[in-house]
């Protein structure tokens, strides 16, 4: 079955919002109908340490945690974070990191994990709108525009490469 | 959220969602990871949620709620279990009138915790049925199905969750579930007076009732079984089930979900259709010691997988009988305290004086780290105080004068408040300085609100524990409440100063958690007026 089933894993420190992202993620995935399993470890990730987050997809997914070495995406909020995290990747896997943005600048730095979700979401096949109401639903009102902003800038990065 | 019938919710997420539709009377628990969020769930579904000063007193307002026939769902981490095992062994005997649900939220490979221990072993020493979730459709069935047996065979029920499945969110097409029947009291002293006389009789009842319910769960508990082309069987429950699926899709699986008392002969007539059957279960071999001690012939993992979670590649390596040495995933990034944090100004100035810190368990654990590395002891919530009198007791006096016991405000009103009390009836000749650290929140497992902040657990106001009339009802020589981070310099003369003086001295340091310090005065505004008292 895991043919059929795609594995991120999105990584980052304590405040960046990596669970937000994988929210965001796992809304959207499920908004299009997917059987959607998501994991991580809470606890002391609020205090700046290491967090990872694993989202998986398909028509039936099993365990939640991706196994190691079967990442298709592996999303790195914190480029210090690259290496320990690499070994979520499969071979030929994608990573996704601040440098995907490329010189596109934007809005603000707190909105990293939302821009880094638009880089993959050109590589997803999941409707735009299903992204968009997914962050809608997990920021607050006043944070959607910056947010959805930041979502566009990513894609347009992802495009231009 | 109601609406749709097909939700993405976490096992906590979902097992509140059940108790909230059960009409469950009353949730009550003690904050600890990964179990928090069930009962801050329930409380924004509506519920009637509660946290209690530990998780003892918890479980017996859930008791009494149960005597009175209400719906009752009662929370905490595994080591909360330790807490509250008191009652919890008696309970067992008096069984309850409405519904009684103990979730025990075990933390197996120790993402927030002290130890792993597994909680299975109490539904065992206990003689209380125990369901086991594996993902949050199971967490929302057997949420609903522990109540039923609950009122059924009038016990106490475990809800034993793990880690990955409270915090897993996983697809959950919410069932319709029972309705509760109205609280009145009747008298039942035979039943709920454990006096030796009646208590030899409940005993009695409480085997048979297992029994019974072991002859259900045969017939039609909550167990299923997977069947595949491969000559090979897997008994798996909880977790491990979903890793030990993808592992091996081909083999067959019997799945079990009431795990105690066992259903020992459709165990029996699964294995007999193997030539080889293996027990693949997290932590202790809980399952495969019962069915190996009914003449079951079950393999086990080896006990190096005794530690730590179980994978899918684990389980893979198990299957293949590797017990070869395990890559060690690189170590992260630490967490560390708070740039900010008032627990720092605290730490650094015990390490400056350098302190044997008998410690505690919070934020502020982190005292152990570089750069302060003031932190000697920490075991349990609110050892911090009796072990540093064991160790005022016995060192040679110029080490015993340097001892310092550091708790949280939380864990001071968990479990540190008899502490005091026995270092007021017992005091060291070189007297004895606790730092209490009133962050005014519980900082570690979220931000949870408890009687010393004078907030319940919606964040309304309730009554406040003043922490130091506290100190000195329980007799402590000299009580101060000062602001660490205010002058350094002053704090390190206030705590050396003490430690001289050979006396039984409380200082409470009064300074909000940076990450909670806006809500707390957000909250305070809101609530300013409506609180009657204090
Ligand atoms: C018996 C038990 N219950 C719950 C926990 C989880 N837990 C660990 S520390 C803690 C309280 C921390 O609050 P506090 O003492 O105020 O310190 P802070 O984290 O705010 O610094 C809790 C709830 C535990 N370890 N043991
Ligand atoms: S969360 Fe609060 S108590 Fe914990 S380290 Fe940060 S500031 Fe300190």
């Amino acid at each position: 079955m895991s043919e059929n089933v795609t594995n991120v894993v999105i990584a980052g420190l304590g405040g960046q919002g990596v669970l937000k992202a994988s929210d965001i993620l796992a809304d959207a995935a499920f908004a299009c109908g997917y059987d959607v399993k998501k994991s991580e470890i809470h606890g002391m990730s609020q205090r700046g340490g290491s967090v990872t987050s694993d989202v998986r997809f398909g028509p039936q997914v099993l365990s939640p945690m991706v196994p190691d070495g079967s990442a298709d995406f592996l999303v790195v909020l914190a480029e210090e974070e690259t290496e320990s995290a690499r070994r979520h990747l499969r071979p030929g896997g994608v990573l996704i990191g601040p440098q995907s943005l490329g010189a596109s600048s934007l809005p603000n730095r707190r909105s990293l994990n939302v821009a880094l979700l638009g880089v993959l979401s050109v590589r997803l096949d999941l409707a735009v709108t299903a992204w968009h109401d997914a962050i809608r639903a997990n920021l607050a009102e006043k944070l959607h525009e910056t947010n959805l902003e930041a979502f566009a800038a990513g894609r347009r990065a992802a495009r231009a490469k | 959220m109601e609406k749709t019938d097909r939700l993405l919710l976490s096992g906590n997420e979902a097992i509140a969602l059940a108790a909230s539709r059960l009409g469950v009377a009353l949730g009550t628990g003690y904050p600890g990871t990964p179990s928090t969020e069930i009962l801050e769930n329930f409380s924004r579904l509506g519920g009637r949620a509660q946290w209690a000063p530990n998780e003892k007193v918890a479980l017996e307002v859930g008791l009494g709620a149960a005597f009175a026939g209400a719906r009752a769902l009662v929370t905490m981490k595994h080591v909360g279990v330790n807490v509250a095992a008191d009652p919890l062994f008696t309970a067992a005997y008096t069984g309850v009138t409405g519904a009684l649900v103990l979730v025990s939220a075990d933390d197996p490979g120790m993402a927030s915790s002290q130890n792993e221990q597994d909680n299975r072993r109490y539904a065992v020493a206990a003689g209380i049925p125990m369901l086991e979730p594996s993902d949050s459709q199971e967490a929302y069935d057997y949420t609903a199905l522990a109540v039923e047996m609950s009122e059924r065979w009038r016990t106490v029920v475990m809800l034993r969750v793990t880690t990955r499945v409270c915090h897993s969110k996983t697809t959950v097409r919410p069932g319709p579930v029972s309705a509760p029947a109205a609280p009145s009291f009747y008298r039942d002293v035979k039943s709920r007076v454990m006096v030796p006389g009646y208590a030899r009789r409940a005993h009695v009842r409480l085997r048979d009732r297992l029994d019974d319910i072991e002859a259900w769960n045969n017939a039609e508990g909550p167990n299923r079984t997977d069947w595949g082309p491969v000559e090979f069987g897997i008994i798996a429950s909880g977790i491990s089930y979903v890793h030990a699926r993808e592992a091996m899709p081909t083999a067959n699986v019997l799945k079990l979900g009431l795990t105690y008392p066992l259903p020992m002969e459709t165990i029996r007539e699964f294995v007999a259709k193997f030539k080889r059957t293996i027990v693949l279960e997290e932590g202790d071999p809980v399952l495969a010691e019962a069915i190996r001690a009914a003449g079951i012939r079950v393999e086990s993992k080896p006990p190096m997988y005794r530690f730590g979670e179980l994978t899918v590649a684990r389980i893979r390596r198990i299957l293949d009988g590797d017990t070869s040495p395990e890559a060690a995933p690189p170590p992260g990034k630490p967490p560390q305290l708070c740039q900010g944090c008032p627990h720092r100004t605290v730490f650094q100035t015990l390490h400056d004086l350098d302190c044997i810190v008998a410690g505690d368990i919070g934020c502020y654990t982190l005292g152990v780290l570089p750069p302060f590395e003031a932190m000697d002891t920490c075991v349990c919530m609110g050892a911090s105080i009796g072990v540093g009198l064991g160790l005022r007791h016995t060192l040679p006096e110029a080490e015993a004068r340097r001892v310092v016991s550091v708790i949280g405000d939380s864990t001071f009103v968990h479990s540190g408040i008899t502490g005091l009390v026995e270092m007021a009836y017992n005091p060291p000749v070189s007297g004895h300085v606790v730092l209490i650290l009133d962050n005014g929140t519980t900082a570690m497992t979220g931000l949870q609100e408890h009687p010393g902040t004078g907030r319940r657990l919606d964040h309304g106001a309730g009554r406040r524990l003043v922490l130091e009339d506290v100190a000195r009802a329980a007799g402590a020589d000299f009580v101060t409440v000062t602001d660490p981070t205010a002058d350094l310099e002053a704090f390190k003369t206030l705590v050396a100063e003490r430690l001289a003086a050979g006396v039984l001295s409380v200082i409470v340091c009064r300074r909000p958690c940076l990450l909670a310090a806006r809500q707390i005065r957000q909250f305070s505004q809101e609530t300013e007026g409506t609180a009657g008292h204090e």
